[in-house]
């Protein structure tokens, strides 16, 4: 229990200890600590924004795809429309087409008919010549009426 | 040394209770003894802690920080949350005075851990008998009042620092006439100047003296059982019950180390903020 000069170099000791340490040791180190301590908050920060950014785009993509859905569908119920269009319309002019041909062929028809009933008719007429030709003969001079039978017989 | 044969237990403690003198004055004053022990151990201790952080500080990340910044940055946060805590003001001062407080006192705290002859041995292997036998080393400095004092007392000056600064010069003579006792009479009030002044004289004084005694006594009296137990050791018969004894009151001693540390550091925090505070 005796108090001496060793109590002064302590003192000085001390000093020296706590300027080292002020100066040298406890800026620096504090220092790191703190911006470690803020990029930690700034990243949980970050990290808290990115989440809700998720979410946004989350909801702003099902709002998307709903749309596209409904889009999708509409184009389908266009497209099945304009096929509907199209056969119907390709039927009517199906059927258009049916009617032109049988009404030309319905005028053919009548057509050769009319002829046929007239050739019918000119043979019918040379038949009847005929048959009134040799009902006639025996009293009519073959030679009297010979030129005029040639010329019956090329008219035919 | 216990071996020794005119040796018995009060002499061996004996032994070991002087330290390594040194006196540089001519007419050997006893106030200019130098107890070379105590400060070799403590620069030492000092340095080590110095080079120990300033190489972590000096290559401080605010990345990811590798185990031994880490460790570093533990002890400091541990002081800095103290000083938080008690402490409501600038911090770039008073944290690494209690961080420097803290380390010090806990490493020389911790020499108590070393085998209380190691010193003496070291000097009889590289020395020799001759001079082991009139070399005295205590290996803990904050068992050496000086040590204590010399810090208690520093610490002092800072109190009364921290004092002027808050209040200035006058607020801080002020505060010394006319606290703790309030009076708004004149005369009463220079009634009251003796003893405010004489109150404010043992408050302030008991400060140091309570720091340093209290560091001291503990430090001293954990040095002093470990010599008792290694005294057991001198005889077969109670060398076990040493080796128990004294691995007990190792590991009880760990807690005193820190405690020490920590309530040395902690109660310069409440005295800085105590001597900020007006009255």
């Amino acid at each position: 229990m005796e108090i001496n000069m060793t109590f002064l170099g302590q003192m000085i000791s001390f000093a020296i200890l706590v300027w080292f340490t002020t100066k040298f040791i406890w800026p620096q180190l504090n220092g790191a600590i703190e911006e470690r301590q803020k990029k930690v908050a700034e990243g949980l920060a970050a990290a808290e924004r990115a989440r809700a950014e998720l979410k946004d785009a989350d909801a702003k993509v099902a709002i998307e795809i709903k749309q596209a859905r409904q889009q999708s569908t509409e184009i389908i119920d266009r497209a099945q429309a304009q096929a509907n269009q199209i056969i119907e319309k390709a039927r009517a002019e199906a059927i258009d087409e049916i009617n032109r041909l049988k009404a030309s062929a319905q005028d053919e028809i009548a057509s050769m008919a009319q002829r046929a009933r007239e050739q019918l008719r000119e043979q019918v007429g040379a038949l009847a010549v005929k048959g009134a030709e040799k009902i006639v003969q025996r009293e009519i001079d073959p030679a009297a009426h010979k030129a005029l039978l040639d010329q019956l017989a090329a008219e035919i | 040394m216990a071996s020794e044969p005119q040796g018995g237990l009060t002499e061996y403690i004996q032994h070991h209770l002087n330290h390594m003198t040194v006196n540089f004055s001519a007419d050997h004053f006893w106030f200019w003894n130098l107890r070379a022990d105590s400060i070799i151990i403590s620069f030492v201790l000092g340095a080590a802690f110095c080079l120990w952080f300033w190489l972590y500080a000096r290559k401080a990340t605010s990345g990811v920080p590798s185990k031994g910044q880490a460790l570093v940055e533990l002890a400091i946060e541990f002081v800095d949350t103290q000083v938080k805590d008690t402490f409501h003001g600038d911090r770039r001062t008073v944290t690494p005075l209690a961080l420097s407080i803290f380390m010090w006192v806990f490493l020389m705290n911790a020499m108590d851990l070393l085998p209380v002859d190691l010193a003496g041995w070291l000097v009889h292997v590289f020395a020799g008998d001759e001079v082991a036998h009139h070399t005295y080393f205590r290996m803990v400095p904050t068992a050496d009042i000086n040590t204590t004092v010399g810090l208690s007392v520093a610490v002092l000056f800072i109190v009364i620092g921290h004092g002027i600064k808050a209040k200035g010069g006058f607020g801080f003579g002020k505060e010394l006439l006319t606290a703790p006792f309030h009076a708004s009479n004149p005369i009463a009030k220079l009634i009251l100047v003796i003893p405010n002044f004489l109150l404010n004289v043992v408050e302030t004084l008991s400060k140091p003296v309570s720091l340093a005694m209290r560091l001291f006594g503990n430090m001293y009296g954990g040095e002093l059982v470990f010599m008792l137990i290694a005294g057991l050791m001198v005889s077969w018969i109670s060398f076990v019950p040493g080796v128990v004894f004294n691995t007990a009151w190792a590991i009880f001693h760990i807690l005193i180390i820190a405690l020490q540390a920590f309530i040395f550091m902690m109660l310069t925090i409440v005295y800085i903020a105590t001597a900020r505070e007006h009255h």
